[in-house]
């Protein structure tokens, strides 16, 4: 009894590990247009994960269901972006990723969380 | 980012609603609507003709709907920033009640379960009628977990399928497995020793009913950060007076646009920003540039939208109306600023990224620690001390340690006049150990106007050199030569064309003016042309001294005299240097003028320092060496003419009107002439970086000692365990303190 529950504690932790940090995180979508719609609610970004080409206008629709303060900002690091997002109306984050690289943008707590890849691209 | 531009919702199906003027008849309601729906993109348009408004559904920019209606023959402008303002105060206010709501109610049963279980008012599970109101019991828990916690466990679940983990997680996992495991003692009793068959329904239900209490709290003290960004939107006002068909009628603000003559009476609001074209008067500036002296306006000044007209009545011609207004860029700018992070908070979140999976690993950990080696019964001990573990872990106020402290703290800088355009800016205006001032227009006025006019014996009388200086810098735009040229005028003095003009970068003019050649500028022009400057040189020597810039003239070759030229010192400028030497910070003045001039304002105004006969593009690399030498340089000008030096320190402070495009070219702009702005600027910033600093350090704190003691490591010593409702309340409490504290800081005073 001693060894299952600890073999299930251990296998437990070693989930939460793989589960959170390990595996693929999140849906991911790459934009096939100019546009790509983002829901803020229940705690995430719904796709989380958007990939991008460099030197490609590219607009972030967000869309936030949630009406918890929590929701309310999206903050791109490294990017100078950031918005105040209404609730239950579309907003439009409209830009030009010039440098390729991973970025996050969470909220204000950064508690919700997403990730902007940006793939180098010849400068047009 | 190269481009960056940012719209509100213009997906699909998106409603937009119009101001639509001119509208007077049925048939004008009909040509609108029929106007709106020949867009394409547009699905449906409605004109309300009593307000004047014209609801829109479709995919279309709002300019694209602006102009079709002004083609059709009326005025339309776009009012949704006000709905959305609106809407967003509305939004807020619905959820602190909806919270308050929650709170009421699962407070209110949570009393109660407690009571039964306190008191033993219910039957033991021993007997059918026990199993049933305990079973009641745990339905009501079941409301209390739903209706007051529901979105903990959507949101954990959401973020679950995303591979996240947050504050959700960490409250449905505690209070999810309190209520299933005491469900299950409640269902199966007798699959349990006794001993083990302790209830946890009460623990579930406060536990909810604390972080309701908790969240509402926050809100409202959060709500009281953005009393800036509220107190600068109070500014605008809501209609303006606009001369149309000859007559003057009040029209929302909206409506207006670039062109409209606009009436502004005594005490009124100015609406827009523009120039005026009749009357004068005196205008208060303070609200957006914390300067309380009124200041005149006559035609050809500009005037901002949100000042306040003081005394007479003008008309202007606006300029620039909605989101394109001084006063519209300085909110988003303070908005966007809000929303920046320090480098500071960069630790805390890289923690927060990886808080809550460690948090449940530490909760399993415990459970395992408690199963191998704590007392029996052992489920007891498990369940208090992992739900402990898990609720009293709070992502939240670790989160919001840095951007509400940075939210409240720029909030504070620009009430006064002080504009923050990014985080770093502000952490590190407080860390700066050097600070570089220009001189003209920073320290000084900016406003040269001729003192002394000293001819050569026997060369040219005083008012011909006058005249031929002023008649050579007629051509140029430097504001020593607009001194000479006004000088000149005042004098009503005719200047003659120039037939050539030349100007050499940091030296001065070189023309041919009325036939002749002449120099005008500094010794060094003097030196490099041959010019003879010894009957020149007392005089050089005794305006210097005085503190006046002086500019030679040379006549075909030969010395003509020189020009004494003041810009009067600022009359704060002293006590704004004494007060940032006072903050520990070495003052240094940057100018152009020679080191006689230079030394004679550096000791009116006691810097510390000067730097004199600095070229235009030598300002950076002066800076540059400073940086090299381990300072940590500010530097302060009016924002064109500095912009490589503003943009090569560690913070470039431009001071100026806040109407130009020094909005743009520095970390942080002055909206006043004031000196002292860099001062409060220092200060506001050492004080948001103490009070991030202080919340970091309570988070951390909070967090570091908490989980232990819920995990139970004082229970060897003391046998005391922390019940996870008094983790619960205190999860609540710590997000609400640090939101309290970095609200301190609007009562701050720099």
């Amino acid at each position: 009894m001693n060894i299952i529950v600890n073999v299930l504690g251990l296998i437990l932790a070693a989930f939460i590990v793989w589960w959170f940090w390990i595996s693929k995180r999140g849906t991911e979508t790459r934009a096939g247009g100019d546009t790509i719609g983002i829901v803020v609610d229940g705690g995430v970004y719904t796709p989380a994960v958007i990939r991008v080409a460099a030197w490609r206008p590219v607009t972030l629709r967000f869309l936030r269901k949630d009406s918890s303060p929590c929701a309310e900002k999206v903050i791109f690091s490294g990017l100078d972006l950031s918005a105040d997002l209404p609730v239950g109306k579309p907003y439009d984050l409209s830009f030009v990723p010039e440098k390729a690289g991973e970025y996050d943008f969470t909220c204000q707590m950064a508690m919700y969380r997403g990730r902007l890849i940006v793939e180098e691209n010849t400068k047009p | 980012m190269e481009h960056k531009t940012e719209t509100s919702g213009s997906e699909a199906k998106t409603t937009r609603r119009l101001h639509v003027t001119d509208i007077s008849c049925a048939g004008c309601v009909e040509t609108v609507e029929k106007t709106l729906r020949s867009v394409p993109g547009v699905s449906d348009a409605q004109v309300n003709f009593a307000e004047r408004t014209a609801t829109v559904t479709g995919n279309v920019s709002p300019d694209v709907l602006v102009t079709a209606v002004g083609k059709a023959g009326y005025t339309a402008s776009l009012l949704e920033d006000e709905d959305a303002e609106a809407e967003k105060e509305n939004a807020e206010l619905r959820h602190y009640r909806k919270l308050l709501r929650q709170t009421t109610v699962s407070g209110v049963i949570s009393v109660l379960i407690l009571a039964v279980s306190m008191f033993h008012l219910l039957p033991s599970l021993d007997s059918a009628s026990g199993r049933i109101s305990w079973g009641t019991v745990s339905l009501l828990t079941l409301f209390v977990l739903a209706y007051g916690g529901g979105r903990f466990f959507t949101g954990a679940l959401k973020s679950f399928r995303n591979h996240n983990a947050n504050m959700d997680t960490l409250i449905a996992v505690g209070t999810g497995v309190a209520w299933v495991y005491s469900t299950f003692v409640v269902l199966f009793p007798d699959s349990l020793a006794e001993v083990a068959r302790h209830l946890y329904f009460e623990t579930a239900a406060l536990i909810i009913a604390f972080i309701d209490l908790g969240s509402a709290l926050e809100m409202r003290a959060r709500g009281m950060t953005s009393q800036a960004i509220k107190r600068l939107m109070g500014l605008r006002p809501r209609t303006a007076r606009v001369v149309r068909g000859g007559e003057e009628v009040d029209i929302p603000i909206g409506l207006v646009i670039p062109g409209d003559v606009v009436r502004v009476r005594p005490g009124e609001k100015i609406p827009v920003d523009g120039e005026v074209v009749e009357g004068s008067s005196h205008v208060d500036e303070s609200m957006l540039t914390g300067e309380p002296i009124p200041v005149e306006k006559k035609k050809g000044d500009t005037v901002v939208g949100g000042t306040i007209n003081k005394t007479g009545s003008f008309l202007f011609r606006a300029d620039r109306v909605g989101k394109d207004t001084a006063l519209a860029r300085i909110i988003d700018m303070v908005r966007k600023a809000q929303n920046a992070k320090p480098e500071i908070g960069r630790l805390a979140d890289k923690v927060s990224g990886i808080f809550v999976p460690t948090v449940l690993i530490i909760a399993v950990v415990t459970m395992l620690v408690w199963f191998n080696f704590g007392p029996s019964p052992h489920i007891t001990y498990i369940l208090v001390t992992t739900m402990a573990v898990l609720i009293i872990a709070c992502p939240c106020a670790l989160g919001l340690a840095t951007p509400i402290s940075v939210m409240v703290g720029v909030g504070k800088a620009a009430e006064y006049g002080v504009l923050i355009r990014k985080g770093d800016a502000l952490q590190q205006a407080g860390q700066l150990t050097t600070i570089v001032l220009d001189k003209t227009g920073t320290i000084t006025e900016g406003k040269p106007v001729v003192t002394s006019v000293e001819p050569v014996p026997g060369a040219l009388s005083g008012d011909e050199l006058l005249a031929l200086a002023a008649g050579v810098e007629s051509g140029s735009e430097h504001p020593l030569a607009q001194a000479v040229v006004e000088a000149a005028r005042a004098k009503n003095m005719e200047l003659k064309t120039v037939e050539s003009f030349e100007a050499v970068s940091g030296h001065g003019v070189r023309a041919v003016y009325d036939g002749n050649t002449v120099l005008v500028g500094n010794r060094k022009l003097m030196d490099e042309n041959g010019i003879d400057t010894g009957p020149m040189i007392e005089a050089w020597e005794r305006l210097s001294k005085k503190g006046q810039t002086v500019v030679f003239t040379a006549l075909n070759g030969t010395p003509a005299g020189l020009l004494g030229i003041s810009d009067p010192v600022k009359p704060d400028s002293k006590e704004a240097v004494a007060r940032l030497r006072g903050q520990g910070i070495k003052v240094i003045m940057l100018t152009g003028d020679n080191s006689l001039t230079a030394r004679s304002v550096a000791e009116q105004v006691g810097v510390d320092d000067f730097i004199a006969e600095v070229l235009p593009e030598d300002k950076a690399r002066e800076i540059s060496r400073l940086r090299e030498k381990g300072e940590k340089v500010g530097m302060v000008g009016d924002g064109i003419n500095d912009a490589p030096a503003l943009a090569g320190a560690d913070v470039g402070f431009a001071i100026g009107t806040g109407t130009d495009v020094a909005i743009e070219s520095a970390d942080i702009t002055l909206m006043r002439g004031s000196l002292h702005g860099v001062a409060d600027a220092v200060s506001i910033s050492k004080a948001t970086v103490r009070n991030i600093k202080e919340n970091l350090f309570g988070a951390f704190a909070y967090n570091t000692l908490a989980i232990p003691v819920a995990a139970g490591i004082l229970f060897p010593f003391t046998g005391l365990l922390l019940n996870p409702v008094i983790a619960g309340a205190a999860m609540a409490l710590s997000s609400v303190t640090v939101v309290t504290n970095a609200n301190r800081l609007r009562w701050y005073r720099p």
